[in-house]
């Protein structure tokens, strides 16, 4: 039998490529990997904030835009919907943060598999592309909500139910080979692949957070995987899964028999832990940023990893609240509630986590914490709000108003959103090694904080009184006062403000990139291990010649004794500088 | 102090509890001791797997609990005409066999890589993708029997359209699968004739694709047991 070593102790040298192709286009270095991911996420969201835009335009000016017709609405609102959930977040989160976090911050030289991880960024490439190119396929991208409910996902009359649907189905199935073949990566790495002395309960909650979300994107995306296959035969090739016998425009369709809630089922038990897969990553970063900037351990690392566990199992046992109106059997809403009450547990002992690591503690009110914080506040917010969603019977009359669109904004769209910006505050210096200007950073914090509040909070109140979802324009309709075309004009100027406000975060980066000034390698003295590389930005193997060893936890700021108010990991206990402390 | 975590390498007590279950997969380097990364990562990867299957199934047992139609009866559809005797499931029976014979030769292949007999293993990899080939062989006969009686993703001559519609999806990812695996072991076996793995000291390969083949008639099972069976 052969020796076993364990991938950490592997001393063999890395192979390095030579040519420039090599090192940044066809490049297995999981950082490379991650900037072409994060690039690319970025890109296709602009799209959706674009759309976003005309979106709001449509609504505080009906008809002021001669091509955004019904139809194009509809279109709009689903590649929308669907470019930020899944195109955006997931792949940023995952496949961005994931890919160059996760090595540095548990001690390897790269992914265990890079070569599979190379391929899932060009897979994910090819699902944007197949996803962009329905905007140019005879009948347009389709319109059927980024639910993509059938049967008026498939049946004609639906913007888009040719071409589009099947586009859009196609990327979909692309995207999730994609990300299985990364997600296999990143799980597998964080078993396998830490340095010596890196336990799992020593990993920062960073690790954690994209580690389990990672997990339920395996778990999660098959049923997305299966519902669009199926979804995709009903509309090619004429089967009946999801399509009940039903009358299309005057004309009976061959379909009988399927059942469309079975495809609600299958969307939603992917659904419901997506919703995780962006916000766990979300919340592992948040607690990284707000112990780092605050100078003091996260508050009960242990219960925030078994938070984040928790949380993720108990994701699966959901889904069917996005369902009390669907015609479900009504006793599974008992169930469904009840779950989704309980999750509010460990969620919100996270949240008082985050305070209490901020209590008292030596605050750094640098722009990553602003964005942390503004997270906290956003989140508490649309975690209340999905307090009320989650009873059947103040859902039933919410479901499917504004009040929905501004409860799943606040909660999953913009607090994911501010804490990639925190982060890539935080860790811009180690990617670039060029620190960005603090100033544009402030101005950016705080047109996009009270902007998205702006937006967001009319939104419920909208809601209350009863104002739909997916609407093209109000009309003439009773319950609705005029003041509410008012407050869409309002929250249109907010909308279009903040989404030109992002014209400073990305001037910002681009000339920091090249002017900034040079970042200290450790700018915030953060513990962790992406902090201590021997280079900034870490060169190709990340630790040149030997691997770190870790000695501690990844939150010893503020130690009393200490010589700095940090430790890093790989210090050694005892050191003279260190604590002294005799584990 | 109280603020680091504590480390588990100075257990003296026999684990029995929870918490040293917890303590034991937190430790150093790797959660799976001495388990290759490769080998890891395929168990993740059929796990994922398995909730795919899982969902297709679901789904299946939903649109036929669900449909008003009768369903067309199992032993009448699948049987064959042997002899003058018409025989129920007897293909099935004998593809399943098949089947599972091939995860038998399998394991004799992963025995004989453990102890590195390079020409039993690269042979027997080699006779697992034969049978392997064989079933999804047979697949395509009896869908083209299914298919000459006028079966169809869209409807069937006896009762529910959904019988073909799930029979094709559900057995032809399940083929697809096979398929799959022949090409992935003939590529593991061939190189294991050549030698590769005796140079690159990576034997667990074999292990890792019998994995696969294993998880891939396992899947067959269920498929047999709910969509013949019932
Ligand atoms: C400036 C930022 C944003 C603005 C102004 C905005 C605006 C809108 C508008 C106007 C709608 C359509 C509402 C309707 O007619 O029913 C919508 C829907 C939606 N948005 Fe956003 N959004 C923004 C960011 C995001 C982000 C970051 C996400 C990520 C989760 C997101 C996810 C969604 C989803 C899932 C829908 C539902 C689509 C559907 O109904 O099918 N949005 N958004
Ligand atoms: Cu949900």
């Amino acid at each position: 039998m052969t020796t076993y070593t364990t991938i950490a102790e592997d001393t063999r040298p890395l192979h390095h490529p030579k040519t420039w192709v090599g090192k940044y286009v066809w490049s297995q270095d999981h950082k490379v990997i991650a900037i072409q991911y994060s690039l690319t996420a970025v890109g296709v969201g602009l799209v959706a904030l674009v759309l976003s835009g005309l979106m709001r335009l449509q609504l505080a000016f009906p008809g002021a835009i001669p091509f955004i017709t019904p139809e194009a609405y509809y279109q709009f609102v689903t590649m929308h919907g669907m470019i930020m959930v899944i195109y955006l977040l997931t792949a940023l989160l995952l496949g961005g943060f994931g890919n160059y976090m996760i090595p540095l911050m548990i001690g390897a030289r790269d992914m265990v598999f890079p070569f599979v991880n190379m391929l899932s960024y060009w897979v994910y490439l090819l699902s944007v592309i197949v996803l962009l190119a329905s905007f140019f396929v005879p009948g347009g991208p389709t319109g059927a909500g980024w639910t993509l409910y059938p049967p008026q996902a498939i049946t004609d009359g639906t913007p888009g139910a040719g071409w589009g649907i099947i586009t859009m189905l196609a990327s979909l199935a692309i995207f999730i080979v994609a990300f299985t073949m990364g997600g296999l990566n990143y799980a597998t790495t964080v078993l396998q692949a830490r340095t010596k002395g890196m336990t799992l309960m020593r990993m920062p909650c960073t690790v954690w957070g994209i580690f389990v979300a990672t997990i339920l994107g395996l778990l999660a995306f098959p049923a997305l995987f299966v519902a669009a296959i199926m979804m995709m035969l009903d509309n090619t090739i004429g089967t009946s899964f999801f399509m009940p016998s039903i009358i299309s425009m005057g004309e009976p369709l061959s379909h009988s028999g399927g059942s469309p809630i079975l495809f609600q089922h299958l969307f939603w038990f992917f659904g419901h832990p997506e919703v995780y897969i962006v916000a766990l990553p979300a919340f592992g970063i948040v607690s990284d940023i707000i112990s780092t900037h605050s100078r003091k351990n996260i508050f009960g690392y242990r219960m925030m990893v078994w938070a984040i566990i928790i949380i993720g199992v108990l994701s699966f046992i959901v889904w069917a609240h996005h369902m009390y109106v669907s015609g479900m059997n009504p006793y599974f809403g008992y169930f469904f509630a009840t779950s989704t009450l309980i999750i509010a547990v460990p969620t919100a002992i996270k949240v008082y986590n985050w305070v209490l690591t901020l209590w008292q503690g030596d605050i750094h009110l640098r722009v990553p914490l602003l964005f942390a914080i503004g997270f906290i506040f956003t989140f508490i917010h649309g975690g209340l709000t999905g307090l009320f969603l989650g009873n059947v019977s103040v859902d039933v009359p919410l479901s499917d108003t504004y009040f929905v669109v501004g409860h799943f904004h606040m909660v999953m769209g913009v607090s994911p959103i501010l804490v990639i910006f925190g982060a890539i505050y935080h860790w811009y210096p180690k990617i670039t090694g060029r620190m960005w200007n603090n100033v544009l950073g402030q101005l950016h914090f705080w047109i996009t904080f009270i902007g998205v509040y702006i937006i967001y909070l009319p939104m419920h109140y909208l809601g209350l009184l009863g104002v739909p979802r997916r609407y093209y324009e109000m009309g003439e309709t009773d319950f609705v006062p005029a003041s509410v075309q008012w407050a869409n004009e309002i929250i249109t100027i907010a909308a279009l403000t903040v989404g030109a406000a992002q014209i400073i975060f990305f001037y910002n980066l681009i000339s920091s990139y090249f002017r900034g000034e040079k970042a200290d390698p450790n700018p915030w003295g953060a513990t962790s291990l992406e902090w201590q590389t021997p280079d900034t930005p870490p060169t190709h193997g990340n630790w040149g010649p030997t691997l770190p060893t870790v000695h501690r936890w990844a939150y010893d700021y503020s130690v009393p004794g200490a010589a700095q108010d940090f430790i890093p990991q790989n210090v050694p206990q005892g050191e003279p500088g260190a604590d002294g402390d005799k584990m | 102090m109280s603020n680091s975590p504590v480390t588990h390498t100075d257990h003296t007590a026999a684990p029995h509890s929870l918490e040293s279950l917890v303590s034991d997969w937190s430790t150093d380097q790797e959660v799976f001791k001495k388990v290759q990364w490769g080998k890891a990562m395929m168990w993740i990867f059929l796990l994922s797997d398995t909730f795919i299957f899982s969902c297709f199934l679901t789904a299946y047992m939903t649109v036929r609990a669900s449909t008003v139609v009768a369903w067309p009866n199992p032993s009448e559809v699948f049987a064959l005409t042997l002899f003058g005797e018409s025989i129920p499931l007897i293909l099935i029976a004998i593809m399943t066999f098949v089947l599972i014979s091939s995860s038998g030769t399998m394991a004799m292949a992963v025995n004989f890589a453990y102890r590195r007999n390079r020409k039993a293993t690269g042979l027997l990899m080699l006779a697992t993708a034969a049978l392997g080939a064989m079933f999804v062989g047979m697949q395509a006969f009896e869908w083209t029997k299914l298919i000459q009686e006028g079966v169809r993703p869209w409807g069937n001559p006896w009762g529910a359209p959904q019988f073909g519609a799930s029979f094709f999806m559900i057995t032809g990812f399940h083929g697809f699968h096979v398929t799959c695996g022949v090409i992935y072991l003939t590529t593991i076996a061939i190189r294991v004739l050549n030698g590769v793995y005796e140079r690159n000291g990576k034997y667990e390969v074999v292990e890792i694709a019998g994995l696969y083949w294993h998880f891939v008639d396992l899947v067959w099972v269920f498929i047999f047991a709910f969509f013949y069976l019932w």
